[in-house]
């Protein structure tokens, strides 16, 4: 393994602005550890000829001194994000051959940054998922798998619904990726994965021209190997849009600034309805860990109750569904992606989206067209949102306590490929710490604290006020030192 | 909540998603399961309290009713699954 490939964003930049290395050389060593890591399948479409054509114009700005935040990173993008040129699937069969002429904003933003782009990253189906078992193109496999690559003893699951995405950069194949976040899918797999996934403040990166799953709760986020990176990648990926009327307009702070390790007097909210039934003793020994670390630096832990945290799962089941129901009617055969012939327009598009969409999308579909039919809308949809507002309310009031919530990430490590398959509720409760700061909106960052019994990681969740990213990773920042996560994935030991 | 088959027919037929016959009755049993699951929101006392109508606080912001994009017929029909001068084509939907 080339030790470029080691390298956080930081060091890379400072390697490329000493002229230790080219961006080309950068780019090459991580387009052969995506080639060499091609059974972990976190790859949809590799694209390496624009990644070198990225890297070499990245070299010539280098050069004439114009070069940008990111100039020369390479990065891993989420097949979720529209990229001009290259096609785009979402994970799903009904996006069969849609190639977007244009970029999603966060792209455009990361290419003006310099990025380099080595691919579009698996995820499960529409991002609805948390283990990337639903994705149309196969299932990712987690770096974590004990055994050889390609001849695992045990298959795991990355996570999800970001899976490839924490698998690239796991498996040191992308310095960094992004993902997207609506009910845990980056923070979850990269608790998986042992790495840091950032979901920030709803609105703070703008969603257009990613794919939408449920459009109140949908955020994209960066996902790297350290919290300094994070901050890195959030500052080329946010930023207001015009085109998103959810995008907020104030201005992009110094994220890495902002990280000043000092965290004294910061006051850290417990929240004790997270305590779980079943909560497993490692995850619970993780936490309490987690909240020595912080006190050992002089912040200050105080209990805070977020009473309504037992209804987030089903009040996110019926909201993202619905909103999803929504969102996916626009994939009727028509316009773009696959179509099936049906003898009438309605043909065509049963035809179409029965053959298109996945068991998991398809349940979603059905569930909240259910819940938003009429004489059910008050009952289910209006009475969640409902929910939705006393849950916002719970964080509001648990920050006039505190600064920032600390949490689990997940409740378990990775499970095995075929794992929890069988009822869906089992594997919606994978998402029960992250649901909550989703359906308030809230910037909410994992990072990987431990490994459980099995050897396999575990993250701790920090989550903020709205738009206070700084906070959260100037403590996530804390957390990671004093966690000293220095285990490497089996596939590059 | 209990869905029965003629249920998930319905709502199929709503989401305008084709479902075999043959997959209806575990999909009832498997939606029923999850509405089964979200029906705690009931315990909730939300008499007085408004719905959440956007996740963080913010005002819908005005802009002037321009043009400031399009014109891009053929970047709009590139994708199409099939077109006909300068057009989506879908099956005849009038006699």
């Amino acid at each position: 393994m080339s030790e470029l490939t080691r390298l956080g964003i930081a060091e890379a930049l400072a390697g490329l602005a000493r002229k230790d290395f080219s961006a080309i050389e950068l780019t090459s060593a991580h387009l052969d550890a995506m080639a060499a890591a091609r059974p972990l399948n976190a790859f949809i479409t590799e694209t390496p000829e624009r990644a070198l054509e990225m890297a070499r114009a990245s070299d010539v700005r280098r050069a004439q001194g114009e070069s940008g935040p990111l100039d020369g990173v390479p990065i891993a993008i989420k097949d979720l994000f529209c990229t001009t040129g290259v096609q785009t699937t979402a994970g799903s069969r009904i996006l069969d051959g849609f190639t977007p002429p244009y970029d999603s904003t966060v792209t455009a933003n990361l290419w003006r940054a310099g990025g380099v782009m080595l691919g579009k990253a698996n995820l499960d189906e529409f991002a609805m998922g948390s283990s990337n078992i639903t994705s149309a193109y196969g299932p990712v496999v987690s770096p974590w798998s004990p055994g050889e690559p390609g001849a695992w003893t045990r298959r795991l699951v990355p996570g999800g619904s970001s899976g490839g995405s924490a698998a690239a950069v796991a498996a040191r194949c992308a310095m960094a990726a992004t993902g997207t976040d609506t009910g845990g899918s980056i923070r979850q797999p990269a608790s998986f994965c042992g790495i840091v996934g950032l979901k920030p403040t709803y609105g703070r990166c703008s969603r257009w021209g990613i794919v939408a799953f449920a459009s109140s709760l949908d955020q994209a986020g960066p996902m790297t190997r350290s919290v300094e990176d994070a901050a890195l990648m959030l500052g080329g990926m946010a930023g207001y849009d015009p085109k998103d009327s959810t995008s907020v307009d104030r201005p992009v702070p110094d994220y890495r600034a902002g990280l000043t390790g000092d965290v004294r007097g910061l006051r850290i909210g417990i929240p004790k309805e997270y305590r779980v039934d079943g909560m497993p003793a490692e995850i619970e020994a993780l936490w309490h860990q987690g909240i020595a670390w912080l006190k050992a630096v002089g912040a200050e832990p105080v209990e805070v109750s977020l009473p309504h945290t037992r209804h987030a799962l089903a009040t996110y089941y019926i909201v993202a569904p619905a909103e999803a129901s929504s969102n996916l009617a626009r994939y009727d055969g028509v316009r773009f992606g696959l179509r099936r012939a049906g003898g009438s327009l309605k043909d065509l598009y049963e035809e179409t989206r029965g053959a298109g969409f996945g068991t998991e999308v398809r349940r979603r579909i059905l569930i909240g067209t259910y819940v938003l039919s009429a004489g059910y809308y008050d009952a289910y949809y209006l009475q969640a949102q409902k929910v939705r507002t006393r849950i916002s309310w719970d964080f509001r009031d648990a920050f006039q306590r505190c600064d920032a919530i600390l949490t689990p990430t997940a409740p378990s490590t990775a499970f095995a490929i075929g794992e929890k398959m069988d009822d869906p509720i089992q594997m919606y409760l994978n998402d029960v710490f992250t649901v909550p700061a989703s359906l308030a909106g809230l910037p909410a960052i994992s990072v990987p604290a431990g490994l459980g019994a099995d050897g396999l990681p575990l993250g701790l969740q920090l989550i903020g006020r709205p738009f206070d990213e700084e906070t959260v990773l100037r403590v996530a920042q804390v957390l990671e030192q004093a966690a000293a996560f220095r285990e490497l994935p089996p596939c590059v030991r | 909540m209990s869905i029965d088959k003629a249920t998930v027919a319905k709502i199929a037929h709503l989401a305008r998603i084709k479902v075999p016959e043959e997959d209806q009755e575990h999909l009832a049993g498997e939606l029923s399961a999850i509405l089964t699951f979200v029906e705690q929101l009931n315990e909730v006392d939300t008499d007085t309290v408004p719905p959440m109508t956007s996740a963080i606080a913010h005002k819908l912001r005005r802009r002037p009713d321009v043009v400031d994009d399009g014109g891009d017929r053929e970047g709009i029909l590139a994708n199409a699954p099939e077109r006909a001068e300068g057009f989506f084509v879908v099956p005849k939907v009038v006699e």
